[in-house]
């Protein structure tokens, strides 16, 4: 059955009509064309698919699209702002936080919300907050530096 | 010296080819200097290497100094992490003296590209890297001359800054590269080589470089074969046997005539329904009813190592001197020991993926593949067509450590594409990546040795079964030894229940792990601390030059053995570099869990080209190499894998992640060799080594699991 769904799709109104068992995750990548969110595992357990939905980390993989209907969705292709880089992209780049990239778009939008919940989280709740996020060519440490001194550069919730 | 430990690959079933239509080629690149260079033109360079083992005589170097100025620069290597796109450039600039932003990397695409037989085995940087750096400097000579001219300034006085050709005695007098080639089309090829840079005139080559395609992802921008979209393409959905060597007794697609408008192919191996909606073709292929015929399991996960060792059939011997019998003789004690380790994935982030399409008789496959020309050749023969018709083309690969080197998802979307006449992605599922992976062999290494009063090794009897040779040498001062591999490890025919092939620095994870945990059971027959004893027994100056390096990192002290320190420590070789590790474990004695505190590592690899890269991939060793070692195991029935995804098998994440003390060794007069690498070789030995300095308990099989740690502990 298709039904139309409206929400906010990277700061721009959008309207779809979608199956209804339709997942977020290939309605974004196939309807909407945005191939940065992406298949990992399609079971929740790696993080690649990872999306903001009403500033909340969502597994797009196993979220139904009709679930955003009226809510705000942020892709990693949604976050830079007139051409500069949100600050958590920013430091991926300058602390050298990746290596094959297939990771990284979940890894910023999971990490964004987690700055959200918490501005300043010490280095264990980065790791808590990033746990089920997989990452296969060994860039760990780097990423939570880079969360962290995103977090410094983030103070006072710029960008937030 | 070291190229005797270099990986022995087998070039048989490569066939080497020109590049059809350079004629073509050079047409579309408009104008510029070309400047080719092939491997055959540096034999100089290449003595060492070539007399150790065959190398294609075409590995070739295309690069192009645009009218811009910017520089092309054609490889058939690949980028699936690793960061050559920018080693490369950093080797080309250097040579050329130009702005390291002002090359272009053009990588793994058949039309454009020279060829190349794919990237792995830390290769790039060892063998790639010279001619490259040749054809820079080739290319700088062939500028200078076009300078001198222009300029009627002669050679001798002409420097270049940038890409800017100046006159030294008077800078005003000057010419860029950019104006130089413009208008032209040269294709140039000098008689005399000139001189590559000696290091201490490098400006580029040695200094730390971030990734020069970061930018791309971290804004999703950056493709990857399952990120083409394509006009009325389908995405396809492969029915597969529930377990390796099932065959199909019936199939039941009633089910689909009631689901719309999917499109079945049904040919003899190959069931598919595709629909322009990946989850449409996902549900059409649930409906699907099949019947399989599964052999009764032969062998599991538990009995696959007798398994090996009996099938194994005849060993070939890597290495030998002296007489075993004289040796043991010889000896006050004799240790014998049997290492074994399981099957592990690879696992990469990205699924293996193809988009493929037919448009004019031509066929254009974008693939996750770290061989693009194999892919090409491979495609070619499959669907009967000529090589030049295929065309393969790269993008970003996510991970590949060996394992997407075989191309299957590539020449299934080929086949569907030709069959449907439609554009078609395969986008493989988890659980087909878990069944399909060519998993890094099960193996099991015995080890007989011996010890004389003094504290050294009298002789050396090394059998590996079913992991390959890589690594298996050992580098003691040893008077009697011998080393043999025994049975098949790649490919889909050997003796293993599936396919397995190279897994990041094949065998030597399997090698060092059973050479390095059992140089710690002999010193502590002997009575010595581990660290002292590998002093005693080594002579080869950079293997001791590396071992005091991480030793002095680590702030190593010696003690008794085992110290309860959980200290831990462990060398190797592989693709001609050194490297020595030592971890600190903390071992839960209730629950058999460990717990890597730190772990340093001293690497000589020679010239170091990127120390920032080098530096990332000794980290990813390190980081990755923690999943092999503490957690990674296949488990299976017969050809059933009951590993499906990242629930039933773990790897490293965020939590388990050490301290990691870095220490590279200065050596840029020596050639640069591999980095990708090295530092996974010894994780195993070095954890397992702790773990007993830390318990008093040694492990014999990898992944060390905390039932293993707790078994091992109560004896």
């Amino acid at each position: 059955m298709k039904k139309t769904i409206q929400f906010t799709f990277n700061n721009k109104p959008t309207t779809l009509e979608v199956e209804d068992n339709q997942t977020l995750l290939w309605v974004i990548r196939t309807s909407l064309n945005m191939t940065g969110t992406k298949y990992g595992c399609g079971f929740g357990h790696c993080g690649s698919c990872t999306v903001l939905v009403d500033k909340e980390p969502t597994r797009t993989c196993l979220t139904m699209a009709d679930f955003v209907e009226g809510k705000n969705v942020l892709t990693i292709e949604g976050l830079a702002r007139n051409g500069e880089l949100h600050p958590v992209q920013k430091a991926f780049v300058e602390h050298d936080a990746l290596q094959c990239g297939f990771c990284t778009p979940g890894m910023i939008v999971n990490a964004i919300g987690l700055l959200y919940r918490n501005p300043e989280p010490t280095r264990q709740e980065i790791i808590d907050g990033m746990h089920e996020n997989l990452c296969r060519c060994g860039s760990y440490g780097r990423i939570l530096d880079a969360i962290q001194s995103a977090s410094k550069e983030m103070k006072g919730g710029k960008w937030l | 010296m070291a190229t005797r430990n270099y990986l022995k690959i087998d070039f048989k079933d490569i066939k080497t080819y020109v590049n059809p239509g350079r004629r073509k080629f050079l047409k579309r690149l408009g104008g510029g200097i070309l400047i080719i260079c092939s491997v055959g033109d540096f034999s100089s360079l290449h003595a060492e290497i070539l007399q150790s083992r065959p190398m294609p005589t075409d590995l070739n170097v295309y690069l192009r100094i645009r009218e811009d100025g910017k520089v092309e620069l054609y490889t058939g290597k690949i980028e699936m992490g690793q960061g050559v796109n920018t080693s490369l450039a950093q080797m080309l600039a250097e040579e050329l003296d130009v702005n390291l932003d002002d090359v272009v990397m053009i990588m793994g695409d058949t039309d454009l590209c020279p060829w190349d037989m794919g990237t792995f085995g830390s290769m790039t940087t060892r063998f790639f890297g010279p001619p490259l750096r040749a054809a820079g400097a080739e290319a700088r000579a062939v500028l200078l001359k076009l300078a001198s001219e222009k300029l009627k300034v002669p050679l001798e006085r002409l420097v270049v800054y940038e890409g800017m050709v100046q006159d030294r005695e008077n800078k005003e007098i000057k010419v860029s590269y950019a104006s130089l080639t413009k208008g032209q089309q040269i294709v140039e090829k000098l008689k005399d080589k000139p001189p590559l840079k000696k290091p201490e005139d490098f400006r580029i080559i040695g200094k730390p470089v971030f990734r020069q395609d970061s930018t791309l992802k971290v804004t999703g921008e950056a493709l990857y074969a399952g990120d083409i979209r394509l006009p009325g393409m389908l995405s396809a959905r492969i029915l597969r046997p529930p377990a390796h060597g099932a065959g199909l007794l019936g199939l039941d697609t009633s089910a689909l005539e009631s689901f719309g408008d999917v499109v079945v192919v049904n040919e003899k191996d190959l069931f598919a329904v595709l629909h322009p909606n990946p989850e449409r073709a996902h549900q059409a292929l649930s409906r699907v009813k099949a019947e399989w015929k599964v052999p009764d399991p032969e062998v599991n996960d538990r009995t696959i190592f007798e398994y090996l060792v009996n099938k194994a059939g005849e060993g070939s011997t890597v290495d030998r001197e002296g007489d075993l019998t004289t040796g043991m003789n010889a000896s006050s004690e004799v240790v014998e020991e049997k290492y074994l380790n399981a099957y592990v994935a690879h696992a990469p982030m990205e699924p293996h993926a193809a988009t493929a399409e037919f448009e004019n008789g031509k066929l254009r496959i974008w693939a996750s593949t770290q061989t693009p020309f194999r892919l090409q050749e491979t495609a070619a023969g499959l669907l009967d067509l000529p090589v030049e018709s295929v065309r393969v083309m790269q993008n970003f690969v996510g991970g590949g450590f060996g394992g997407k080197s075989n191309n299957q998802q590539a020449l299934e979307a080929a086949r569907l594409a030709r069959i449907t006449g439609k554009p078609v992605q395969l986008i493989w599922t988890r659980k087909e990546e878990f069944f399909y992976d060519t998993f890094r062999p099960a193996a099991v290494v015995k080890i007989r040795s011996g010890l004389d009063n003094e504290g050294r090794i009298s002789f050396w009897d090394y059998k590996v079964y079913a992991a390959g040779e890589r690594g298996s040498r050992h580098f003691y001062d040893i008077p009697h030894h011998q080393t043999v591999a025994y049975g098949e490890w790649g490919g889909s025919s050997g003796i293993h229940p599936f396919a397995v092939g190279p897994w990041r620095a094949p065998a030597n994870n399997t090698n060092t792990f059973a050479r390095e945990s059992h140089i710690d059971m002999l010193a502590h027959k002997a009575g010595m601390d581990p660290f002292d004893f590998r002093l005693k027994n080594l002579k080869d100056p950079k293997m001791i030059r590396v071992l005091e390096a991480v030793g002095g990192k680590f702030g190593y002290r010696p003690d008794r053995f085992p110290s309860r320190r959980g200290f831990g420590m462990a060398c190797g070789i592989d693709a001609g570099t050194y490297v020595a590790l030592m971890a600190e474990v903390e071992v839960d004695q209730s629950t058999g869990k460990i717990k890597v505190r730190r772990v340093a590592c001293a690497q000589d690899m020679g010239l170091v080209i990127n120390p920032q890269g080098a530096l990332i991939q000794m980290e990813g060793c390190i980081i990755m190499g923690l999943g092999y070692a503490l957690s990674e195991e296949i488990r299976f029935d017969g050809g059933k894998i009951h590993n499906q995804n990242f629930d039933d098998y773990e790897f490293t994440k965020f939590s388990w992640i050490p301290e990691i003390q870095p220490v590279f060794i200065d050596a840029p007069e020596e050639p640069a060799q591999g980095g990708g690498e090295p530092s996974i070789i010894c994780m195993g030995a070095v954890i397992a080594n702790a773990v007993f300095d830390a318990v008093g308990s040694r492990i014999f099989q990898l992944p060390l699991t905390p039932e293993r740690v707790l078994a091992a502990m109560n004896g």
